[in-house]
């Protein structure tokens, strides 16, 4: 039997529903030669900012029960290299979707460099991400706030042509209000979840394993209450969703989608594991004979 | 890089530090008759190749470490490679934290997920006539095989390995198995000079043009202080992914941002800021 495993989104075909998360794939061309990257449905390039970043100091990674803290604090070479370099040596090894992934420090400096990765051919979706919990003055500060979230949104929706997803964070007291927003503003869909604010102690040493003190929590340990967030968002709005959080599995997958995620997208289990993407898409064909799928896009949002 | 399923031939305790904790030597075997490699399996496919994957050496540079998935935990733990041949690996690793501690409970037998290949390793060539060798605690591992690729090309090497006491030292007789020359400082003294590893080599003057280093910061940072001659260090730093795409590991270098897991561990001497 033979499975169907696109995604068609935004005039966009995706060869399968996942997707390495921003963040935990570098810019692709890092995996190059660990695997056929042609096999991804598409890629989100690590979180980019109009100038380059250091990011915080070392520490920067923590373990946590059933996961991980990370506080790398956007580091990245800029928006110029992006397009630039980064891009283009990715076009030249892998046909799939590819999205930017952008963050800013203020609702120009989204614009501009949107505007930038909007003009880049190499680049099909641009991701907002206004959920960074490991910058100051930024990132998360333009997630947390349904008027905030908007301006961004509409600024961006303003200089691109391109498919924009706002990228929110799970660290708000009503998601649903944010999503709307950002739909309400123009976007053609939705990531979702970020990571959840988080720290670690070091009980030996009297103080936080992170030298940046807190950290974003994710990994498997979150996948439930992120489905819960895509559930909700994906039924109170009608733009789709990129579903994230804790996809560790081809059953998370389907049950992501079935919540209402469009598309998959996979963060720190590449961490763990950097043929998480690979395995997970293999092992699909096998789980939709099991359940009796033969198309996955039939089972977007159908609980 | 390549992930693949070893078994645990052996694991045993061989010395303890000070404070009781116990150092381990863990060999780690490809499984008799199994094609374990998935890097390959997913290359091969997308090459549309037939053949099945041949069982591949699990050779690796010294100064390279694989990153071993601890049951029960999310992220792997990064260990050197001490030594090496097509089908075996040898590790040696401290009990410290609760990951070293379950994996020290493994016994022969068990089946580990293991990535293999990870980081830059020492080059060996760097050095033109004789090499100094510098270890501290269990960053001695690395410079046993890192001794047996330079006998290979031909240099002379001396090796100062540095413990807190007679009770912590490992490899001291593999070392001078191989035939090179080899000191011991403890900082109590219960074996060898007594203190630092820059104590015995200041006393034993040996000849050499580079050396290499692998140990705790504060020991790489004096050696590397103290020593006139060109060298490179093994440096540590937290770790997420352990092959260059998380950028969990960066530092910066006088020659820009290096990821340790990737563009290190290893360092030249003149590349490293403090
Ligand atoms: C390139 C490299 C090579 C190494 N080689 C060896 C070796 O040959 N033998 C050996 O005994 N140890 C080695 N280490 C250190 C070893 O990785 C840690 O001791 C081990 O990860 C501790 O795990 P834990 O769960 O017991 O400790 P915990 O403190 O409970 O670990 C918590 C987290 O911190 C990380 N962590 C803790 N200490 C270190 C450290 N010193 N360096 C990096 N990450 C750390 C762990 O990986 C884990 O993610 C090496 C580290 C690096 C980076
Ligand atoms: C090391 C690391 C770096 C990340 N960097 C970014 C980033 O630059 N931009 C972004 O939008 N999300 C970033 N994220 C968040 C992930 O893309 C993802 O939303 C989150 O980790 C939850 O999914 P997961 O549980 O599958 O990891 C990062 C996550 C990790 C672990
Ligand atoms: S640990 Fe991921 S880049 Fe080094």
């Amino acid at each position: 039997m033979v499975k169907d495993l696109g995604i068609s989104l935004c005039g966009l075909h995706f060869a399968n529903p996942v997707v390495p998360a921003s963040g935990t794939f570098g810019f692709g061309l890092e995996l190059a030669d660990a695997f056929d990257l042609n096999l991804l449905g598409g890629i989100s390039l690590k979180g980019t900012t109009r100038e380059a970043r250091y990011g915080n100091p070392t520490p920067r990674i923590a373990e946590a029960c059933g996961g991980m803290l990370n506080a790398v604090g956007l580091q990245n070479p800029g928006i110029d290299a992006l397009v630039e370099d980064k891009v283009p040596a990715l076009r030249k090894i892998y046909r799939g979707v590819v999205i930017a992934n952008i963050s800013g420090f203020s609702v120009g400096e989204y614009a501009a460099c949107c505007a930038r990765a909007d003009a880049c051919e190499g680049i099909d979706v641009l991701e907002v991400n206004v959920s960074c919990p490991n910058v100051h003055n930024g990132g998360m500060a333009f997630g947390t706030d349904p008027q905030a979230a908007a301006a961004v949104t509409r600024a961006v929706r303003e200089v691109s042509r391109k498919p924009v997803f706002v990228k929110l964070s799970p660290n708000v007291s009503d998601i649903v209000s944010i999503a709307r927003a950002c739909e309400d503003a123009g976007a053609d869909g939705l990531t979702l979840v970020n990571t959840f604010l988080g720290m670690r102690i070091d009980i030996r040493a009297r103080r936080p394993v992170l030298a940046n003190g807190t950290g974003g929590y994710s990994g498997r340990a979150i996948f439930p209450v992120a489905l819960r967030m895509v559930h909700q968002v994906a039924h109170a709005c009608r733009i789709p969703v990129m579903g994230c959080g804790g996809v560790a599995t081809a059953a998370d997958v389907i049950e992501m989608m079935m919540a209402g995620a469009s598309v998959v997208q996979v963060g720190s289990e590449n961490v763990r594991n950097p043929y998480a993407c690979p395995e997970i898409i293999a092992a699909l064909p096998e789980l939709m004979d099991k359940l009796g799928i033969d198309k996955l896009s039939d089972i977007i949002a159908t609980v | 890089m390549e992930k693949r399923q070893l078994v645990i031939s052996e694991n045993v305790q061989v010395a303890r530090d000070p404070l009781g904790r116990p150092t381990f030597r863990i060999v780690l075997s490809v499984p008799q008759g199994s094609s374990d490699s998935v890097g390959q399996e997913f290359r091969e496919k997308s090459e549309r190749s037939q053949t099945a994957p041949a069982a591949r050496s699990l050779r690796m540079r010294a100064g390279q470490f694989v990153d071993i998935a601890i049951p029960g935990f999310f992220l792997r733990r990064p260990i050197s490679v001490c030594d090496c041949s097509d089908d075996r690996l040898m590790l040696y690793y401290k009990v410290v934290g609760d990951g070293t501690q379950l994996l020290s409970t493994l016994p022969a037998g068990t089946q580990l997920d293991v990535l293999t290949g990870l980081g830059n390793g020492f080059r060996p060539d760097a050095c033109r006539e004789a090499a100094l060798l510098a270890g501290g605690g269990l960053g001695v591992a690395p410079l046993y095989l890192l001794a047996r690729e330079l006998l290979a090309l031909g240099r002379e090497v001396t090796v100062v390995l540095g413990f807190n006491s007679a009770g912590e030292v490992v490899l001291e007789e593999a070392f001078r198995a191989l035939g090179v020359r080899t000191l011991i400082a403890t900082m109590d003294g219960s074996a060898g000079v007594k203190g630092f590893v820059t104590d015995a080599i200041a006393q034993a003057a040996p000849a050499y043009d580079y050396f290499y280093t692998c140990g705790p910061m504060p020991m790489m940072k004096a050696l590397c202080a103290a020593l006139p001659a060109p060298g490179q260090a093994s440096l540590e730093e937290r770790m997420g992914c352990g092959a260059g795409f998380c950028y969990g590991c960066s530092i910066r270098t006088r020659s820009g941002v290096a990821r340790v897991c990737k563009d290190g561990p290893v360092f030249d001497k003149e590349d490293i800021l403090w």
